[in-house]
């Protein structure tokens, strides 16, 4: 593994349309990461495919491991087949989300976009599920309620106004979430979790809202002022 | 007595026969607690194992036939049939690989290790609902014959019984595992329709023992 590429990803539908629309709605925030469609039986009807889902993992390996996203029960178990079938070197890299098909599919494009290793982008999918239960530490993203969390005497944020005509939607959420992951610090826009997709989205942030970027970190005010530039630029649309 | 090539490929044609005379029966079956498609992927899967029942290489064995029951299942079934009968038909002829002639305690560790494999790849616990519930007291009836001193048709006979009372026994249950679990209470009062297939694939192992063996 000279030159690692990024995380690739597999979406395993029982339908043909949910696996390629999947693709294309993840594609918006991630332009580059492999994303593999397997979806519907090698004849196109409903079901799952075996050899699909096979030539699908092959695909989207390029080194640096893989995601696999399933839908309906038996998606899984026909992805868990396949991994009894390939190469231990593939196996060891390839991992089955326990997310939501769509919303751990675009989380986890997101995490794979920005150069997330194998289990950051596993852990961005099942971190995504929308009402169930949420891995430790993710709990406030986008609850209505969250707490305001303090970022005391030692903490650092900014306040800037969305000039964006269309509010904070998919892409710029997207830049805004590729730019706090590259900073270690925990960061957070009104509350959520800077790096959450689903977190920032959720916050359903329209022109004019402000947005309180913080972070209790006080080595995090570098990654405070870049994410405030780039929102007060309109992250290059508005 | 033992159980050679010619019982293992007269299973498999027995099977796709009797799926094929039954798959209106279990696409019924799957209509009411499922999605309606058991039917038709297991014809399908076992209409592919037919066309490949020629090509066998002469010197072949019962575990290169559910080898090839396994992959070809796997790769064409398309719903959770497939996996799940695949990695049953695996692990089987992992248990019997390379044995020419099966004898009952070599029958009885066959289906332990189909009923293991689906156990793995389902992750469903007797109760559930699934096809579970016809191979596990298939295999526990079958080790039992076996411990008895019973001969590979008889142990395939009890176990064909074993499994058809248990998928009949699948009817009140209420669904834990599969789509049928998602209409939880409304599941009771249907037969499942994988507890239904696995007893009719038992069935035609036994009566191919029989023949084989003119009984």
């Amino acid at each position: 593994m000279t030159m690692p590429g990024t995380v690739g990803l597999v979406f395993v539908s029982h339908s043909a349309e949910i696996a390629s629309g999947l693709v294309a709605l993840a594609r918006q925030m991630a332009p580059t990461v492999a994303l593999i469609p397997a979806g519907g039986t090698d004849d196109g009807r409903i079901g799952t495919s075996f050899d699909l889902v096979n030539a699908a993992i092959a695909e989207a390996d390029s080194g640096s491991g893989v995601v696999v996203l399933c839908d309906l029960g038996s998606a899984i178990l026909t992805a868990e087949t396949v991994l009894d079938f390939v190469d231990d070197e593939l196996r060891e890299r390839t991992r089955i989300a326990d997310a939501p098909l769509v919303e751990g599919g675009v989380a986890a494009a997101v995490a794979a976009e920005s150069g997330d290793p194998l289990e950051v982008v596993l852990n961005a999918a099942e971190s995504a599920a929308g009402g169930g239960p949420r891995a430790p530490g993710r709990a406030e993203a986008g609850s209505e309620d969250r707490p305001t969390r303090g970022h005391g005497a030692s903490g650092y944020s900014r306040t800037v106004t969305l000039v964006n005509a269309d509010g904070l939607h998919a892409r710029p959420a997207a830049e805004l979430v590729k730019l706090a992951a590259r900073y270690p610090q925990r960061i957070t826009v009104n509350g959520a979790d800077a790096k959450s997709l689903l977190g920032i989205m959720s916050l359903g942030l329209t022109k004019g809202a402000s947005l309180e970027i913080a972070s209790d970190d006080p080595g995090a005010s570098a990654a405070v002022d870049a994410l405030a530039e780039l929102t007060a630029t309109g992250f290059g649309e508005a | 007595m033992g159980l050679d090539i010619t019982w293992a490929v007269d299973w498999t044609r027995r099977s796709a026969e009797c799926i094929s005379e039954h798959r209106v029966d279990l696409i019924t079956l799957d209509r009411e607690i499922g999605d309606g498609d058991h039917g038709e992927n297991m014809d399908r899967g076992f209409e592919a194992v037919s066309a490949k029942l020629d090509d066998l290489a002469a010197g072949s064995v019962p575990s290169d036939v559910l080898k090839l029951v396994a992959t070809t299942l796997i790769s064409t079934v398309g719903g959770a049939a497939g996996p799940l009968y695949g990695t049953a038909y695996l692990k089987a002829a992992s248990a019997v690989a390379g044995e020419a002639s099966l004898d009952g305690r070599a029958i009885a560790a066959l289906l332990t290790a189909g009923r293991d494999g689906i156990v793995l790849r389902g992750k469903a616990e007797a109760g559930d609902k699934t096809m579970v519930d016809a191979w596990t007291p298939a295999a526990d009836a079958a080790t039992a014959a076996a411990e008895a001193g019973a001969d590979a048709a008889a142990v395939l006979d009890a176990a064909a019984s074993a499994a058809e009372a248990g998928a009949e026994a699948t009817e009140p249950l209420i669904a834990r595992k599969g789509r049928a679990s998602y209409l939880g209470e409304r599941s009771a009062g249907h037969r499942d329709p994988g507890a239904e297939s696995s007893a009719l694939l038992l069935r035609a192992a036994a009566d191919a023992a029989r023949a084989a063996t003119g009984a």
